[in-house]
C-alpha cells in the first residue's frame, strides 16, 4: 500500500491500472483529459498496458470494445458531450456479451466551466441499462474503477464510472491497493457480438432480466451507506457524489447529521430507499447535475404523506453546479458570516486567446474579408478559436457541437446564406470535419471552409493532432476538394494584406473551397524553446 | 486545526505552483489536503482560483464554503477582490499590487488597492520589483508564497523543501532564484 497525490481524474486511471488494465483509449475533452494523460505518462514508465488518444470518442470506444472482446480489460474515458459521439457503440455494447471487463469513464460539466452543456451520464447509463457507479471523493475514484471493472466482468456489461469537473480536477491523497495481472486473451464468442435481430433480440432480453440483479449489488453495494437516526425523524437525506461531500460539510460529525443514505451505485439501491423514506418524514435528495434520484421517487405522483425536496422542489438550484453553501440553505441551516466588499469594482476577465495567437491573425483578415458583405455568416466549431465569438473579434456566429461548422455553414449555404463560412480546427476536423465536408463535395456547396491549423489540440491542454500541415491538405484532396480550391495561408499581421485577397478569392469562387490558416500555437511554440534551451 | 485558503491570479501567473508546494509540504507535515484547481477554458488569460483545504481531520468538500477561508492568497490585486465573500470575517488577503492589465475596463489601481486595503487585515506586496530582484518578474507567484507563509499552517521548511523539488528539473539557478524570491517575499511580509 502507498500513498499518491493525485487528481481524482488520475485517480480513476490509476484504479484502471492497478485492476489489470490492458489498453486505454480517450478523445481529450475537459474535465477527463487527466485521465488519459495519466496513463500515457503511466505507460511511457511501465510497460505492459497500452494508452492511447484517439480521434474521436466513438473511435476510441469501438478500440475498447475490442480489447473486450480478446478477453482483456480496457477503459475508455471521455467528457460528457463525449459519450453523445459515442452513443452509437455504447448503447450497442450493452446489448453485446462484454468479454474482458469494459469500463467507461464519463466526466460532467456541472456548471458548464468549460462545456457546451452540463447533461447528465447517469442517464446514458440508465439508458442502457448498465450499471453505473459514482464516487464522492479520490479514494472512491480509485476504488470504485477496480470494482467497475470487476462488475463488467461478472455480468457481461459495460460499466460507467460517472465523474464530474469537482472530483475530476480536485488534488487530494489516495491509498492504492495490490496491483492485478492482466487477464490472458481470451475471444468472444460470435453469436454474442453479432446483433443480428437473432442474436440482438435474445441479448437484450437478458440485459433487461439482469436489472433485478443490478439492483440487488446496489442494495449490497459497500459503497451505499446508510445511517438511520433513532432520535430524530422529520428530515432524511439522500445525496449521491459530491452532494455527499457538501452535506457532510455543514455538519460538524457524523453525530448531529439527520439520517441519511449515500448512493453510489445505479440502478438505485430500492431497498436502503425505501428504508430511509420510511424512516423520515421529509427527504431531501442532494445530487450534483439533472434531478434523476429526485424523479425517480417522485414518479408522478410522489410519495404520500411525506415530503421530497430538491431541485424540482426549488430546494436546490435546478441548473448550475452544487456548493457547500446552496446545500447549506437547502438543510435550512443559517448561512455563514464572511466578509463583503462593493463588487461593483469586480471588472470581469472572461478567458481569450493568448497574445500572438495565430487564430487572432486568421480572425483579423476574416474580419476584414467580410466587411463588404452584410449578411455574412461565420460557422464556429469548438476550440480556442471559439473565444473569437467574444471582443475584440466578435467573429463567429454559432458554436454548437464538434463538426457542426462545416454542416451548418452547408446547410446555411443551401437556402441562401452567403457567404458562408465554416472555421475549425484541427483536431475538430480530424473528429468531426471530414464527414460534413464530403457532403458538402458531392454538392459543390458554395461555402467557405476555413481549417485553423495550429498542429495540436490547443484547447484542452495541448494533445496531438492527427491531421495537420501536408497530411491535412492531403485528406482534404483525397475527400474531393479540388485542388485549385485548397488554399494554405499563414496567419501573420505580415501577410494581413495576402491573406484578405485569398479569402475573398475563396468566398468570391463559386463553389466549395477549404482555405487552411496554417501557424503553431504559441503556447506549443513557447514549449519548444524551454525544451531547445536546456 | 484546519485553514482554508483559495489561491487567485490569471491564467498562466503560476497559482498552481503555489498549490504544488503547499499541497506537498501538507502532506510532509501529516495533514489531509484536498485542493479543487481549474483547468481547460478557464486558463487562457481568464481569472483563476484555486480552493485549497488542509485539514487534521477528514475533508469532505473539494469546495471551501463562503466564509469559510481564512486567507486569500492572490498573485494580481483585482483577482484578491473577486473571492472576498469565502474570507471569514477575520479573514486575511496577502496579495501582489501589480495589476495585470488584459482587460479594456480594469478599474482605476488606486481604487482597486483602496478596497484591499478596507479589509481589516490585508499584506500588500510588490511582488514585481522583488521577483526582479530576485531575477526574473516570472518568480512573482514565489514572492507573494513567501509572503503568505507565515500565515499558513505548514512548515516554512517544508515549503522550501517543495520549491526545489518544483524547479529542479529547470537546473540549479532556477531553483535558487525561486528560493530568494520566497525570502524577499516573507521579508517584506514582516
Ligand atoms: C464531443 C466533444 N469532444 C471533446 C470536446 C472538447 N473539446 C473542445 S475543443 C476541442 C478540440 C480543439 O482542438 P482544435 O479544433 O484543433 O482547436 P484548438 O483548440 O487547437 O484551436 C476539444 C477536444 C467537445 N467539446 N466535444
Ligand atoms: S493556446 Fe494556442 S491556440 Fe489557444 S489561444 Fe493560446 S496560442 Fe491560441
Amino acid at each position: 500500500m502507498t500513498r499518491e497525490i493525485l487528481l481524482g481524474d488520475e485517480a480513476v486511471a490509476l484504479g484502471a491500472i492497478h485492476a489489470g488494465l490492458s489498453a486505454g483509449y480517450s478523445y481529450p475533452g475537459t474535465p477527463a483529459s487527466e485521465i488519459m494523460e495519466y496513463m500515457i505518462r503511466a505507460s511511457n514508465k511501465e510497460a505492459g498496458f497500452k494508452a492511447t488518444w484517439c480521434v474521436n470518442e466513438k473511435v476510441a470506444y469501438e478500440e475498447a470494445l475490442g480489447v473486450s472482446f480478446a478477453g482483456k480489460r480496457t477503459l475508455v474515458s471521455m467528457k460528457h458531450v463525449g459519450l453523445n459521439v459515442a452513443a452509437d457503440p455504447f448503447m450497442n455494447s450493452a446489448i453485446t456479451r462484454i468479454n474482458g471487463g469494459l469500463v467507461v469513464v464519463v466526466a460532467d460539466d456541472p456548471g458548464m466551466h468549460s462545456s457546451q452543456n452540463e447533461q447528465d451520464s447517469r442517464y446514458y447509463a440508465h439508458f442502457a441499462h448498465v450499471f453505473c457507479f459514482e464516487p464522492s471523493n479520490h479514494q472512491e475514484a480509485y476504488d470504485m474503477t477496480r470494482s467497475a471493472f470487476d462488475v463488467s466482468e461478472r455480468f457481461n456489461i459495460p460499466v460507467m464510472v460517472r465523474m464530474v469537473t469537482r472530483l475530476s480536477h480536485s488534488r487530494s491523497r489516495i491509498e492504492t491497493r495490490e496491483i492485478k495481472k492482466e487477464n490472458p486473451i481470451c475471444y468472444g464468442q460470435g453469436q454474442d457480438w453479432t446483433l443480428l435481430p437473432m442474436n440482438a433480440c435474445r441479448r437484450f432480453a437478458h440485459l433487461v432480466d439482469a436489472q433485478p440483479e443490478f439492483i440487488g449489488l446496489s442494495n449490497e453495494s459497500p459503497f451505499n451507506l446508510l445511517d438511520l437516526k433513532d432520535y430524530d425523524k422529520s428530515l432524511g437525506i439522500i445525496a449521491s457524489g459530491i452532494g455527499y461531500n457538501y452535506v457532510m460539510e455543514n455538519y460538524s460529525n457524523q453525530e448531529n447529521c439527520p439520517s441519511l443514505l449515500k448512493v453510489s451505485t445505479y440502478p438505485l439501491p430500492e431497498a436502503l430507499i425505501a428504508k430511509l423514506v420510511n424512516h423520515v418524514e421529509t427527504v431531501l435528495v442532494v445530487e450534483e447535475g439533472y434531478p434523476l434520484i429526485e424523479q425517480t421517487i417522485k414518479g408522478l405522483f410522489g410519495i404520500p404523506e411525506k415530503k421530497l425536496h430538491g431541485k424540482l422542489t426549488g430546494h436546490l438550484p435546478r441548473t448550475g453546479e452544487l456548493s457547500p453553501d446552496a446545500v447549506r440553505e437547502a438543510l435550512g441551516i443559517k448561512p455563514r458570516e464572511h466578509l463583503r466588499i462593493d463588487s461593483s469594482i469586480l471588472a470581469s476577465r472572461p478567458p481569450q486567446l493568448c497574445q500572438g495567437c495565430p487564430h487572432g491573425d486568421t480572425f483579423n483578415a476574416l474580419n476584414q474579408t467580410l466587411e463588404p458583405y452584410s449578411q455574412a455568416s461565420v460557422f464556429s466549431d469548438i476550440g480556442c478559436y471559439t473565444l473569437g465569438a467574444l471582443p475584440p473579434y466578435k467573429a463567429v456566429d454559432s458554436c454548437v457541437c464538434m463538426g457542426a461548422s462545416v454542416s451548418m455553414a452547408k446547410g446555411g449555404a443551401e437556402v441562401g446564406v452567403f457567404p458562408s463560412v465554416a472555421v475549425i480546427g484541427d483536431s475538430t476536423f480530424a473528429h468531426s470535419g471530414i464527414t460534413p465536408l464530403l457532403d458538402a463535395v458531392a454538392s459543390n456547396t458554395n461555402m467557405t471552409v476555413v481549417i485553423v491549423d495550429n498542429a495540436l489540440v490547443a484547447m484542452t491542454g495541448g494533445q496531438p493532432t492527427f491531421a495537420t500541415g501536408e497530411k491535412l491538405v492531403q485528406i482534404i484532396k483525397g475527400v474531393g476538394v479540388p485542388e485549385e480550391h485548397i488554399r494554405v495561408i499563414v496567419p501573420l499581421p505580415k501577410n494581413l494584406e495576402k491573406n484578405i485577397q485569398v479569402m475573398k478569392e475563396e468566398i468570391e469562387h463559386n463553389g466549395l473551397s477549404v482555405i487552411i490558416s496554417l501557424r503553431e500555437c504559441i503556447q506549443k511554440a513557447k514549449k519548444k524553446i524551454k525544451k531547445g534551451a536546456k | 486545526m484546519k485553514q482554508d485558503i483559495i489561491l487567485a491570479g490569471v491564467g498562466g501567473q503560476g497559482i498552481l505552483s503555489i498549490a504544488f508546494v503547499i499541497d506537498n509540504a501538507a502532506l510532509k507535515d501529516g495533514l489531509n489536503f484536498k485542493q479543487a484547481e481549474v483547468h481547460g477554458m478557464a486558463q487562457r488569460g481568464g481569472a483563476v482560483q484555486s480552493h485549497l483545504r488542509l485539514s487534521k481531520s477528514h475533508i469532505f468538500s473539494d469546495l471551501i464554503p463562503k466564509g469559510e477561508a481564512e486567507l486569500i492568497i492572490s498573485v494580481e490585486p483585482l483577482e484578491s477582490l473577486r473571492y472576498v465573500e469565502y474570507l471569514n470575517p477575520d479573514g486575511c488577503i496577502v496579495t501582489s499590487t501589480n495589476p495585470f492589465c488584459n482587460i479594456p475596463d480594469y478599474p482605476p489601481i488606486e481604487d482597486v488597492l483602496v478596497e484591499i486595503r478596507s479589509v481589516k487585515k490585508a499584506v500588500l506586496i510588490d511582488s514585481e520589483k522583488l521577483a526582479k530582484e530576485a531575477g526574473s518578474s516570472r518568480a512573482q507567484n514565489m514572492v507573494i508564497l513567501g509572503a503568505a507563509s507565515k500565515y499558513l499552517m505548514v512548515g516554512e521548511e517544508s515549503l522550501m523543501e517543495f520549491i526545489k523539488v518544483l524547479f529542479k528539473s529547470r537546473g540549479e539557478n532556477i531553483v535558487n532564484m525561486n528560493l530568494r524570491a520566497f525570502q524577499l517575499g516573507k521579508e517584506a511580509a514582516s
